[in-house]
């Protein structure tokens, strides 16, 4: 475990090195790529001046709301379809081919509906999140062993009850990998349709050095991405493993 | 007047090809009464628990229970399964306090009432453990525990100690016996172990080949205050060898050997 993550770091490591060392060395011309090095100096500086905080912020509230709304839809859709198999068994086909739309195809009828607002993006990383919950909320409630079922039934429980109190808290490691994929589909929902019509946010500021040949911010604004969904993500990953440690066998 | 009585119980499993499980059967149950059922495999007896707790309704007949008729699960009966039913993400004590914190009692109370069922049930270093950590036994204890907490009057156990090795299983039905003596609770204890039955239970049914009819109801005459010492005696033997005897052919007809 620990030897994985000597050799995890050490590639990074090896990785960013090498990029350093080409960028440097004028392997790679510096109107392609600059240096590591001056990606993260160029961050702190812009993240120092608040030059983009506006739209730090604004990204993050548009990704936090496509979260949330995906995580509370994802849930409550998961486990109203676990409980009405006929609607399940209609839906599931569309189901089957969701990821196959290509959902920024939809950016122009979104803006119609929504107008030049924020809802276009959060609606783009929402339906992006939704689907990933919904099916591994699913697939952990179809999993539920029937004698905890039996079990609710002895203590009362009705419906409602037993999806809080036995279903959802059984199905909670799965629900949780559907959590974690809404937050990494959320963040390329939003900033990917940042990039396409938006006058703020972290994609449109990296479209925007990119279209002007600006370097600095545009690589010290996709490191600034890296960085938050690496850490992000492990934080989630921690979280899920404390989660699971519970449950397995000593 | 009986605590639990069973009138023409029949259950049939639709389907392209109904399966008639169970009956017609007739029980009844005194207050208090430890009775236990054996019977070959597929014979019906988790279908029969399963219509006692109103889990199933009966395809024709009634349940009575406390002269009411069951259905749905009525109030002051408790289930012990024979599958591992304790929750992974609760805690030991959390378990426990499952059905408890279900009725709305105040939290002190049921740290008042856990706490005993812990001991009691001899789990006191694991309270603070989750299920995963702990022995199948000692997870069994755990859904028991949750049972006896809430102060069943009627206490269904279906083959709650099929996963245990002999000795714990003789141990356990110490425990068994022993709560059964503390709570004056009616117990109807499902089982494949026929030295299970004649050492726990005052009256044993023993059950014919699918659909599920008793052969006959053997009445133990063990004292209310045994314990698994009675294994050695010689009429544990007889009582074995009785049941055993209406149960071969049952058996054999459910292997499809006869």
């Amino acid at each position: 475990m620990r030897n994985a993550f000597i050799v995890r770091i050490a590639i990074v490591v090896v990785a960013v090195g090498l990029l350093e060392l080409l960028c440097r060395l004028g392997v790679i011309p510096s109107f392609t790529m600059i240096p590591p090095s001056a990606m993260a100096q160029s961050l702190w500086s812009l993240l120092a001046s608040g030059r983009f905080s506006h739209d730090i912020a604004a990204t993050l509230a548009n990704v936090g709301i496509a979260i949330v709304a995906a995580m509370l839809a994802g849930v409550a859709l998961g486990t109203a379809l676990q409980g009405w198999p006929a609607a399940r068994r209609t839906l599931d086909p569309l189901f089957a081919t969701y990821y196959a739309v290509p959902m920024y195809a939809f950016y122009p009828l979104l803006i119609v509906i929504f107008g030049m607002s924020d809802f276009p993006q959060i609606a783009i990383g929402f339906l992006l999140a939704v689907m990933a919950v919904i099916i591994n909320t699913l697939n952990g409630l179809d999993r539920v062993p029937a004698v905890l079922l039996k079990t609710a039934r002895v203590h009362g429980l009705g419906f409602v009850q037993e999806a809080f109190h036995v279903r959802l808290p059984y199905a909670a490691p799965y629900v949780f990998t559907g959590f974690k994929l809404a937050v990494a589909y959320s963040f390329i929902g939003v900033i990917g349709a940042e990039f396409i019509t938006s006058s703020r946010g972290i994609g449109y500021e990296i479209s925007f050095a990119y279209n002007n040949f600006d370097n600095p911010v545009m690589y010290a604004m996709i490191l600034f991405i890296l960085l938050l969904v690496i850490t992000v993500n492990m934080s989630l990953h921690a979280w899920e493993r404390r989660l699971l440690s519970r449950r397995r066998r000593a | 007047m009986s605590h639990v009585a069973l009138r023409g119980v029949t259950r049939v499993y639709p389907g392209k090809t109904p399966v008639h499980a169970l009956g017609p059967l007739d029980l009844e149950l005194a207050q208090g009464e430890f009775f236990a059922v054996v019977g070959a495999s597929f014979s019906g007896k988790s279908t029969l628990l399963d219509v006692m707790a109103g889990l199933a309704p009966p395809s024709s007949g009634q349940v009575f229970f406390e002269e009411k008729q069951v259905q749905g699960v009525p109030d002051g009966i408790g289930v012990v399964f024979q599958e591992d039913a304790s929750f992974p993400w609760l805690t030991v004590h959390d378990n426990i306090a499952f059905g408890l914190r279900r009725t709305g009692a105040p939290e002190a109370e049921v740290a008042a009432q856990v706490g005993y069922a812990i001991e009691f049930m001899g789990l006191k270093e694991f309270a603070r453990a989750y299920p995963a950590q702990l022995s199948g036994g000692m997870r069994q204890r755990v859904c028991i525990a949750r049972t006896l907490v809430l102060k069943p009057r009627l206490i269904l156990l279906d083959e709650p100690f099929g996963a245990l090795d002999q000795q714990t299983r003789l141990l356990m039905g110490d425990e068994l016996l022993r709560l059964w003596r503390e709570t004056g609770a009616t117990i109807l204890l499902i089982t494949h172990s026929l030295d299970e039955a004649a050492m726990l239970a005052d009256r044993v049914g023993v059950m014919s080949a699918r659909p599920g009819r008793f052969l006959e109801l053997i009445a133990t005459g063990w004292p209310r205050g045994r314990d698994s010492t009675i294994v050695a005696s010689e009429s544990f033997g007889k009582l074995t060898s009785r049941i055993w005897t209406l149960l071969r052919g049952e058996s054999l007809r459910a292997m499809g050997h006869a």
